[in-house]
């Protein structure tokens, strides 16, 4: 058995863990306000966008001759995976669930005989992928200086995957995130975003737009933007969901290491009096045997 | 019977402005300003960079964009932007660099004559600001 010493040690050491988790759950149950708010501020753009997109491809008189981020290369060759996970870890399984999902569409991808190709953003998935698919992973993105999700870093992704979509380099691309449902839920989400997946096709709107300039100058502009924008929401709910995992996360951290004080405090509490009683019994049997 | 529709501009961080009394707005669409008031056509249209003009029942507010789409439909008016500044409160120093970011973009040598347009556009914009 422990000495009483150890066992002092280990519950100051708990102690001091549970602190620190606890301290930890209040600071990302504070960011997950923000981030929550700005999710959700950041919805009716992308909404908007949506619409416009719909909109703007039901008027298109000639789909073969579509913008290509739209109808897609018309091959299906090479997919291109965006993994969008954390820069800093002890959330959960938020980023283990990431990867999960990602990682049975790998192989899905690759027992189908296609080209597999990964981006990562955020170093945690990097971390976690380079080992299997190091060979795949064709860029590694991570915006570990900037606090919030901002546009400007999503734009900065977006334009990667254009340029390397305007090169060739894929035909299919399709973004890894996790969907921020309340602060125990997060849904791994894999959402395609090139071409553009338009089954809930809502052609029911008969309504005539003028468009100026056309249909085709506009889209050909608008796609782009939508796919920063796409970024934009999947970060955004990203950073939501990233918190709620580390609060949850943290919340258990600190009942588990509550119990285990607990535990070891009736541990000691016993191993101390039986120290005690037995120094009595000894003083006891010494004074009798004289 | 009112003259009145409704305005929204957003940007992907939020609701930028929501106005429900506007009379009239002029946007600085791709082929030219164009004026827009109640009952206008269905429409999609793009933006350059520009001055977006509000006329409402409540003030008239000037506002600057950099790029941006606009739908108007069934008298709403919604205007998407990733930038977008009140003309009145814009910070100086902000203002100063952008002038200098669309400066450098506008004399860089090999650019599409789009994006050539598109800088000069910001540099004469941002000028005329002051």
């Amino acid at each position: 058995m422990a000495s009483l010493d150890d066992l002092k040690k280990r519950i100051a050491s708990v102690k001091s863990t549970q602190k620190i988790t606890k301290a930890m759950k209040m600071v990302a149950a504070a960011k997950l306000r923000r981030a929550q708010e700005s999710a959700e501020r950041g919805r009716p753009y992308s909404e908007k966008m949506n619409n416009i997109i719909l909109n703007l491809s039901n008027g298109i008189s000639d789909k073969k001759n579509a913008p290509k981020l739209l109808s897609g290369t018309g091959e299906n060759k090479v997919h291109l995976c965006v993994v969008m996970t954390s820069d800093r870890g002890l959330c959960g399984g938020f980023n283990s669930n990431i990867i999960k999902k990602a990682k049975s569409y790998f192989s899905k991808i690759l027992n189908e005989g296609k080209q597999l190709k990964i981006i990562t953003v955020g170093s945690k998935g990097n971390d976690q992928l380079k080992r299997v698919y190091g060979d795949k992973i064709i860029e590694n993105i991570s915006f570990k200086e900037s606090k919030n999700a901002n546009y400007f870093d999503a734009d900065k992704v977006g334009r990667i995957i254009i340029e390397k979509f305007e090169a060739g380099k894929f035909d299919i691309c399709t973004i890894f995130y996790n969907q921020f449902k309340n602060v125990i839920t997060q849904l791994p989400q894999a959402q395609q975003i090139i071409p553009l997946n338009n089954e809930e096709d809502h052609n029911n709107s008969d309504e005539s737009y003028e468009f100026e300039p056309d249909e085709d100058e506009i889209l050909s502009n608008l796609l782009p933007k939508n796919i920063s924008t796409q970024i934009f929401k999947a970060m955004l709910e990203n950073s939501a969901s990233e918190q709620g995992s580390r609060m949850s996360a943290m919340d258990n951290a600190t009942r588990n290491a509550g119990e285990m004080v607990d535990k070891l405090t009736i541990e000691y509490n016993r191993s101390r009096q039986a120290a005690i009683t037995k120094e009595l019994i000894e003083i006891i049997s010494g004074a009798e045997s004289l | 019977m009112s003259e009145e529709f409704k305005i929204e501009i957003v940007n992907p961080e939020k609701s930028f402005l929501v106005k429900e009394d506007v009379l009239e707005v002029v946007v600085p669409a791709f082929e030219g300003e164009m004026g827009i008031l109640k009952d206008h056509i269905s429409i999609i249209s793009f933006l350059k960079p520009g001055i977006i003009k509000v006329f409402s029942k409540s003030g008239d507010e000037n506002y600057y964009v950099e790029d941006g789409i606009i739908e108007f439909k069934n008298n709403n008016l919604s205007i998407l932007t990733s930038t977008i500044f009140s003309v009145t409160d814009i910070d100086k120093s902000k203002q100063g660099d952008l002038l200098k970011k669309a400066e450098a973009e506008a004399n860089k040598s090999q650019i599409s004559d789009q994006a050539k347009y598109l800088a000069d556009q910001k540099v004469e914009v941002l000028r005329s600001i002051n």
